[in-house]
């Protein structure tokens, strides 16, 4: 039950891997983490998270504090790679269509 | 004999058992024969009671320990949740625990965040009964919710 996130930003564009598993012992992780960028201005950011392998609302909480700090600066983000079961999670919750998340094996841009 | 068997957990009230009780929530549900995915719905939503559970314990300045009882039936779990360490008789519990009313669960809900909805979406039947600490109840059948609950098994 670990987590891993890995962030890398060249001029304002934050890339992020993140791997493992999101509930409230992880989650603090990925927040700290995060808010080390979300007060940048126009911060485009584009996070994986393809081998996330079990998410719930203590991520979600996460995702969407770093997505209102972001798009209060003009920034965007960007959420990729999400299986089923966490598309579902974010649909469920009304946030899939709030967000701009794109699911693993989806073509688009 | 019991209809049900009856598995229970008792974990220090830290984030770090969230994960333990949701795996050992996961096998259970494994053997009942739950599909895929709703045993990922149930681990969802047993993270969320316990997470619940473990951070109301914090906020009271406890170092408390949440109990998690489960009864496995051939067709349903039931899943109990207490934030106080006591362990409890699960069918008393059961029988005095109420159901879940929008307004008066409002301040819980919003101190999970979307938890609590995401325990109520999740699972086919949830109760929260608030005395001696908050316990969350919850149902989940094999194969979504059933119509008739007495239905006779061909089979024994």
């Amino acid at each position: 039950m670990n987590i891993q996130v890995n962030l890398e930003e060249i001029d304002n564009n934050l890339t992020g891997f993140i791997r493992g598993e999101i509930d409230a012992h992880t989650a603090p992780v990925l927040r700290e983490k995060l808010e080390a960028f979300q007060n940048q201005d126009g911060l485009k950011a584009v996070l994986d998270l393809s081998d996330v392998d079990y998410m719930d609302s203590t991520g979600l909480g996460v995702f969407v504090a770093f997505y209102k700090s972001v798009n209060a600066k003009g920034g965007h983000v960007k959420l990729k790679g999400l299986s089923s079961r966490l598309k579902r999670l974010f649909d469920i919750t009304g946030l899939g269509e709030i967000m701009d998340i794109e699911s693993a094996g989806k073509g688009g841009n | 004999m019991r209809p049900f068997d009856y598995v229970e957990m008792r974990v220090p009230a830290k984030s770090q058992y969230v994960g333990v009780a949701r795996l050992t929530i996961s096998g259970l549900a494994s053997r009942i024969g739950f599909s895929f995915d709703d045993i990922e719905d149930l681990k969802i939503a047993s993270s969320e009671a316990v997470t619940n559970a473990v951070q109301h314990a914090y906020t009271e300045g406890e170092e408390g320990e949440v109990v998690i009882g489960c009864a496995l039936y051939n067709d349903k779990i039931e899943i109990m949740v207490a934030d106080h360490g006591q362990s409890f008789d699960f069918e008393e519990t059961k029988a005095k625990v109420g159901p879940y009313h929008d307004q008066e669960e409002g301040a819980f809900l919003r101190e999970g965040g979307l938890g609590l909805y995401l325990i109520e979406t999740l699972m086919d039947e949830v109760k929260v009964h608030h005395q001696e600490g908050v316990t969350v109840f919850m149902t989940k059948y094999v194969g979504g919710e059933q119509v008739e609950e007495d239905v006779e098994t061909i089979s024994s």
